[in-house]
């Protein structure tokens, strides 16, 4: 082996390499020769925004998805991950968002799930919560082993994974965003349990876009971009603007609509004044005028769409005033934002844009089913011509009105969503995240169609967690951390580092560290 | 509805069954029964044995409508059959053998079917209790009110000018008025799923309830109006039943809540809401009866029906699921 001694980490044989990954959906480069590595005992932070693709890479270790290309190398032997348990075998544990416990369980029987310790025909009960209270004992974590494990805090239940993880005999670990749902105290002393599996040997995938932490934590970072690694470097050799450029920094490639000229714009659409919400919106103002595309920007769980919910009367509003088109309003429900004309178009299609088993026809009409009603009775051919028109301007490919809409493509769902609200001839509407999962030539249509309608007079209110779509769309640009808008930039001027350091907090770095720590 | 693919040239038995998978299931199988009819009976296909059958298979294609708005919506309504049993009651009760407290008993037996509905409709939408445990609870207190309201017998009696919708024809024909009101509800019926903003807003809510209040539907009330029309349907039934096979029992409404479940799972209504047709309810509840008369002609015992509903109900729902529609 030959020393080298820009990086201390290299000189040891690595216990987890990836070589030359690649892996493809569907009109998408999810990875594009992706390698990674990590020696024994090092914590490896890997950062990239949305979509850069470490949740597919993520995939791959665990067996969820197999790569069309490259190979997986673990303690150097390649090896294929083709069910999920085959990680496992190898050693390798993952820690998801979303923990795989037993609600009403105990942590024993959590941590031992599937191989109790028996005696005779019956568990041994006494003996597997001894070893769950040694296990928990070693890593320092006090929980009680017969606690159930929905009244145990999150934090709590991460530990429980992680203390199971090790039990299965796992050396390599795998965390996803570990500290996303956790408070501030908690961050740190889950960073700590870290360290403490570092020193014990273990090697651990730190994956999160919080960089005070992984400047804690890691003796590696590697950015990923666009399914690509930008870098692999030690952490003492790079500092937070380098990550954040390195995160963010790309070319443009797509193509946007001009802006609106200041003539273009009209008057204020929609204000809001100290909105706040919950510990999810904290004194939210600002104004959208008729003509306008506002991009609102920041991290997932910044309160963007909680804002929106607010705004479609899905949430209730606790403080503040919420004007519209120069009225108060105070939306209880949707139905009063839809008749006020307001419309949402929702980042979970499936889930919450379409109702699935029904056609393109009954979709389109459905929010705006009373503008076409006479003591309830549905006017068809009006109907028919509605969605003909709309179908046509959009660009439409279904093979035809009736078509239950969970047949047609991400782009074209997403056309029907658009639809819906075009019918309701809404003055402002709000979408959150207009474009994701969709394919680029669709993209493009659907930025010329809300450029289109700006021009006419909607207000759009652009939830976005693409940093392209928010800079080229936007005219202005409002960020949002922890439930505030932190910043507002002009879209012309406004750069991916400056939102970047703003959703993230590293702008007030200086004056309150500690805040930021926890972004 | 399939999804659509275009059309080239293909062998003609890939075509005819193509073909064939767009006829809805349920049609084969009742012609298929009424096949076998004729082999078994053929007196059945006289016109006025015929009008018979359709006069007796008029209570469940009744409740089975109304089930049918609620099972669309998402829902489940296991109450119709105490319901129908505490409308006739009720009916039998309040006309006390007097033909003059007619209008007083149709009051009465609608209004406590409104009410049944409305406590339904609201215990599933605003306390958010499961309709399957809410209907359940609500057959079972209907059932404890009916022993305590009569005293463990039927009261009163009803008159002819009650029992003639369940039982009469139209004066100088051989139509049963039940006939008619049978047509009656199933034109209703369609009219309101397939022309109205309601039967939309059903669909929508049974499709994707998160997805319909998003845009705007009341999920809340969607889905209260559907427990109200099936349980004021229940009494349209209870009407027809009480008619035909009399108030001797306080068992006459027994075992229509899984017959119009039953009826519907068979027509094709995926379970959890959002698909299905009042065709599909139709004819499934016309299949239901049609085998019952079939396993009658055939000389099988009154109990059996009740193990062959048990396997429809099964057998209908595992194909539904091979067919990945549920």
């Amino acid at each position: 082996m030959l020393p080298q001694p820009e990086t201390l980490t290299a000189q040891q044989t690595p216990i987890l390499e990836m070589r030359g990954i690649t892996k493809h959906f569907p009109g998408v480069i999810a990875l594009q020769d992706v390698s990674f590595d990590c020696v024994p005992g090092e914590v490896h932070a890997l950062v990239g925004e949305n979509g850069a693709g470490k949740s597919t890479l993520m995939k791959i270790l665990s067996g969820a998805y197999r790569p069309d290309a490259g190979e997986l190398v673990v303690r150097q032997r390649p090896v294929v991950f083709d069910h999920p348990q085959a990680a496992q075998q190898h050693g390798i544990s993952i820690i998801y968002q979303e923990f795989n416990l037993l609600p009403y369980r105990s942590v024993a029987h959590n941590i031992f799930l599937g191989r109790e310790p028996m005696r005779g025909q019956m568990v041994d009960e006494r003996r597997m919560v001894q070893d769950t209270a040694a296990l928990l004992e070693e890593l320092s974590v006090k929980i009680n082993p017969t606690a159930l494990v929905s009244n145990l805090r999150v934090a709590q239940q991460q530990e429980v994974e992680i203390a199971k993880a090790l039990s299965l005999n796992a050396d390599i670990l795998i965390m996803d965003e570990p500290t996303a749902a956790l408070s501030l105290h908690e961050v740190d002393s889950l960073l700590e349990l870290v360290l403490r599996l570092k020193r014990r040997g273990v090697t651990i995938v730190y994956i999160s876009h919080r960089l005070d932490e992984i400047f804690r934590i890691a003796d590696r970072v590697t950015v990923l971009k666009d399914g690509r690694v930008v870098t692999t470097a030690p952490i003492a050799e790079v500092t937070r603007d380098d990550l954040v450029h390195l995160m963010v920094g790309r070319e443009f490639d797509t193509y946007f609509p001009p802006r609106a000229r200041p003539e273009d714009i009209k008057g204020p659409i929609l204000e809001l004044r100290g909105v706040s919400s919950g510990s999810s919106l904290k004194n939210v103002s600002l104004t959208l005028r008729r003509g306008e595309i506002v991009g609102l920007a920041g991290l997932e769980g910044s309160g963007r769409t909680f804002l929106a919910r607010v705004l479609f009367g899905v949430e209730r509003l606790d403080s503040g005033t919420i004007l519209l088109d120069g009225q108060p309003v105070r939306f209880r429900n949707p139905q009063q934002a839809i008749a006020a004309g307001v419309g949402f178009i929702s980042d979970d299609r499936k889930a919450e844009g379409l109702v699935l088993p029904l056609s393109v026809r009954w979709n389109m009409a459905l929010p705006s089913l009373n503008r076409r009603q006479k003591m309830g009775y549905i006017q068809r051919s009006a109907e028919r011509s509605m969605v003909q028109m709309l179908s046509e301007s959009l660009d439409l490919r279904a093979a035809g009105a009736d078509q239950e809409v969970q047949y047609l493509s991400g782009g074209n769902q997403q056309k029907v969503v658009l639809a819906k609200w075009l019918a309701t001839q809404a003055c402002l509407l709000i979408f959150d995240e207009p474009t994701r999962g969709i394919d680029v030539g669709a993209k493009a249509g659907i930025h010329q169609l809300m450029r289109r309608l700006a021009s006419q007079g909607v207000g759009i209110l652009m939830i976005s967690s693409e940093l392209p779509e928010v800079l080229g769309m936007s005219d202005r640009i409002l960020v949002m951390r922890q439930g505030s808008v932190v910043a507002e930039f002009p879209g012309e001027t406004a750069t991916e580092d400056m939102i970047m350091k703003a959703a993230t907090g590293l702008t007030t770095n200086g004056a309150n560290g500690a805040e930021g720590a926890e972004v | 509805m399939e999804s659509t693919f275009s059309t080239t040239q293909t062998p003609i038995g890939q075509r005819l069954r193509r073909l064939l998978s767009k006829v809805p299931v349920i049609l084969i199988v009742l012609l298929v029964v009424l096949i076998l009819i004729a082999l078994v009976a053929p007196t059945f296909y006289r016109p006025v044995a015929l009008l018979n059958f359709l006069k007796r298979a008029a209570p469940i294609i009744v409740v089975a409508i109304g089930q049918m708005y609620v099972m669309l919506s998402g829902e489940f309504d296991l109450s119709v059959g105490s319901l129908i049993t505490v409308c006739a009651a009720v009916a039998a009760n309040v006309i006390n053998n007097n033909p003059d407290n007619l209008a007083l008993a149709f009051v009465w037996v609608f209004g406590i079917a409104i009410v049944v509905g409305l406590i339904n409709g609201l215990i599933v939408t605003r306390l958010n209790v499961p309709s399957f445990v809410t209907t359940l609870g609500m057959l079972l207190v209907l059932q404890g009110a009916i022993s305590i309201y009569t005293r463990g017998a039927p009261q009163g009696g009803i008159t002819d000018n009650f029992r003639v919708f369940g039982r009469g024809n139209i004066e100088g024909t051989e139509i049963p008025y039940a006939f008619v009101i049978m047509l009656l509800v199933i034109a209703i019926g369609v009219y309101l799923m397939h022309f109205t903003t309601f039967g939309r807003r059903v669909y929508a809510v049974g499709g994707n309830p998160v997805a319909a209040r998003l845009s705007g539907v009341n999920v809340g009330r969607i889905k209260t109006t559907a427990f109200v029309l099936s349980a004021v349907l229940a009494a349209v039934g209870a009407v027809l039943i009480a008619g035909f096979s009399g108030v001797s029992s306080l068992s006459v409404g027994q075992g229509y809540e899984f017959q119009s479940i039953s009826a519907i799972v068979l027509g094709g209504v995926a379970l959890g809401g959002g698909r299905g047709n009042i065709a599909g309810a139709v004819m499934g509840a016309l299949t239901l009866q049609a085998m019952f008369s079939l396993l009658n002609f055939l000389g099988f015992p009154l109990p059996i029906r009740l193990s062959v509903q048990g396997l429809i109900i099964i057998g209908a729902v595992a194909i539904a699921a091979r067919r990945g529609r549920t």
